[in-house]
């Protein structure tokens, strides 16, 4: 019985605790809704955000590694999912017909998105991350307006001599069975939609997965010193703007993967979907989920989509009543007779289980 | 010691201005292995001011600072602590959201080679060098009294503790040289007497060279074996603890005229 006490005291450090809360909410809300689904009793409104809110988790997921754990703020994570939603788009459309299978076309396409957000994340963050300061802030700022600007002006096409570029519209000259993928301020249009939710939440599973992981490695140790204490860290030898630049890059890639699948849910998509609003609802996701804690992002980002729909019944008061939950959630979550009571509560929970344990013996 | 030995730490003629004032000038030292080292003066003498030096905090205005034989002049902080120098820090500087034994493992972090991509598949890689970064981590955190809190929040420790873990931490990352910064600063007698065995215990465990600022006079004529004075960013003496307790010169700078 020795090694089974031990798997299951393991189950319940600080590290498996929060992964597995984490993973049971991801893996119970979707045999739920796919219950629900397969009942008929899913309005078509809730079904039709269910691959949006996997999205938005993900893309939150990767900045709370960025802003969370890594304590850099970061105001662009929208043009990173601009550049993974175009970027898909387009892959996906290139390969419709080489591959006929939409899965594995997405799968790709989610890859390629990543890949290039990345790369972008990579070229923002060489110069920004050797700056002290707010810098990163204000670069990603800037950074998610200018995507967004130039996805607006950019003409996109695939024929038989590969993609197609051009500033101009009619300059675009596709060969005959060439179609246009992105037409400046249009977006993409005529995109075979082949984002399903099943995927969506797979790719949670692998954002907590990496993440987590990440965290509790020699890296994740790393991302959180600099973090703490950028003068100590490097005294003991750790290179600050390396560091800083995984958790950033890491958060891109996510933010790049979301987009992907957001960009294929849709039938046509505007790059100014992707706009400053995008990347302050995913900050507040993360900062009401609290600054580090995966299961809070995710709880607080289904919360927050779900609530301006559940509250649609009050039409024009709801988003009034939005804002008032917003401001109370902030103003509770930062009171110290809540935290303390909070934690009051939590030892109380603690004590409860040693005691059970103790009892058990 | 011996005048062929090559010293750890050479310091030669070391000088640095901040704006008009001069806060360290013609600083020279020399530490050997296996030596404790003590550097005293009255406040704002430019003590920490030479450490910051020591480890490129600061980029010295003039001067030379070797370290085992080589030239650091072109080394960053990581590089310093890379080549074997590590410290603590006179105002504590702990990973204090960290666990007590996150914030030694840390130090280690340079002497683990898996890659990301192999912790976030959790390959065998990863869990052999996390299995014998914890075995090594809690080895350290017993060496210093701290095993029983490994798990704590390192800023939640009492501040004795939390200058044992900055020691601790700072021997994570294998040095040749350790510098401490007043580490008996805001402890108790008794903690004081058990901080000055373990020093001891570090040097002859490790084999290291020790140099440390301190204004405990117990602490420093009980286990340096030279000691340099400074006074007003200048080299005011140098000797054994017997000497400098005699040396009128420091007598008059430390009680004043
Ligand atoms: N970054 C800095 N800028 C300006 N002056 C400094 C700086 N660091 C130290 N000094 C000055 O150098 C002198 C020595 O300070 P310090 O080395 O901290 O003394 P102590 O011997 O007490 O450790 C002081 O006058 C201090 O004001
Ligand atoms: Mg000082």
């Amino acid at each position: 019985m020795k090694t089974n006490k031990n798997f299951f005291a393991k189950l319940f450090t600080r590290e498996y605790r929060s992964r597995l809360i984490s993973f049971l909410i991801i893996i119970l809300g979707y045999i739920v809704i796919e219950l629900l689904m397969a009942t008929g009793n899913l309005s078509s409104m809730f079904q039709s955000l269910l691959v949006p809110v996997t999205c938005y988790i993900v893309a939150a997921l990767g900045l709370n590694l960025n802003v969370g754990v890594s304590g850099e703020l970061n105001l662009g994570q929208a043009g990173f999912m601009c550049i993974g939603a175009f970027a898909g788009v387009c892959i996906s459309g290139a390969l419709a017909g080489v591959i006929s299978n939409g899965i594995i076309r997405l799968i790709i396409a989610i890859i390629i998105g990543a890949l290039l957000a990345s790369l972008f994340g990579i070229l923002i963050g060489i110069p920004v991350l050797k700056l002290q300061g707010d810098y990163l802030a204000i670069v990603t700022l800037a950074f998610g307006e200018i995507i967004k600007s130039l996805i607006n002006n950019v003409y996109v096409g695939f024929d038989s001599n590969g993609f197609q570029f051009s500033f101009v519209e009619n300059k675009l000259k596709l060969a005959p069975g060439g179609k246009a993928l992105i037409s400046g301020p249009m977006g993409a249009t005529g995109t075979q939609r082949i984002a399903t939710f099943t995927v969506g939440v797979i790719l949670i599973l692998a954002a907590l997965t990496i993440i987590y992981n990440l965290i509790y490695s020699r890296s994740g140790r790393a991302i959180q010193a600099c973090r703490d204490n950028r003068i100590a860290a490097e005294s003991v030898g750790i290179h600050v703007a390396n560091t800083k630049m995984l958790a950033f890059v890491v958060s891109a890639a996510l933010a790049g993967a979301a987009g992907a699948l957001y960009g294929l849910n849709y039938t046509t998509l505007i790059p100014s979907k992707f706009g400053f609003n995008l990347s302050i609802l995913i900050l507040v996701y993360v900062v009401l989920g609290g600054l580090g804690n995966m299961t809070g992002t995710i709880i607080s980002t289904i919360v927050l989509v779900l609530l301006p729909e559940l509250l649609r019944g009050l039409q024009d008061y709801r988003m009034i009543i939005y804002s008032v939950i917003l401001i109370l959630t902030m103003i509770l979550s930062n009171n110290e007779k809540v935290k303390t009571f909070a934690a009051g509560l939590r030892k109380k929970l603690t004590r409860n289980r040693t005691k059970e344990a103790a009892a058990d013996e | 010691m011996s005048e062929n030995k090559i010293p750890v730490l050479e310091v030669i003629d070391l000088g640095i201005d901040f704006g008009g004032l001069t806060a360290v000038n013609d600083f020279n030292l020399k530490v050997y292995n296996n030596e404790i080292v003590g550097l005293i003066g009255p406040n704002g003498a430019g003590k920490t001011t030479v450490f910051n030096m020591l480890t490129k905090v600061y980029q010295p205005s003039r001067g030379t600072i070797k370290f085992c034989g080589q030239d650091t002049a072109r080394m960053s902080v990581v590089e310093m602590n890379k080549a074997g120098i590590a410290r603590t820090f006179q105002n504590i500087r702990l990973f204090s959201n960290m666990s007590v034994i996150d914030n030694v493992k840390i130090g280690m972090n340079n002497q683990i080679t898996y890659n990301n991509v192999e912790a976030v598949l959790r390959l065998p890689k990863y869990r052999e060098q996390e299995a014998k970064v914890t075995e090594e981590a809690m080895e350290l955190l017993r060496i210093f009294g701290l095993d029983k809190d490994a798990d704590l929040i390192a800023g939640n420790l009492p501040y004795g503790a939390q200058r044992r873990l900055e020691i601790a931490r700072a021997m994570a990352t294998k040095p040749k040289l350790l510098l401490l910064d007043e580490p008996a600063a805001g402890m108790n007698p008794q903690e004081t007497a058990d901080l000055m065995d373990m020093i001891r215990f570090v040097r002859d465990h490790f084999h290291i060279a020790i140099l440390l600022i301190e204004h405990d006079m117990k602490l420093v004529m009980g286990i340096c074996e030279r000691i340099s004075v400074l006074n007003y960013g200048m080299l005011l003496a140098e000797g054994t603890p017997a000497e400098i307790q005699a040396n009128p010169q420091v007598i008059k700078a430390y009680l004043g005229e």
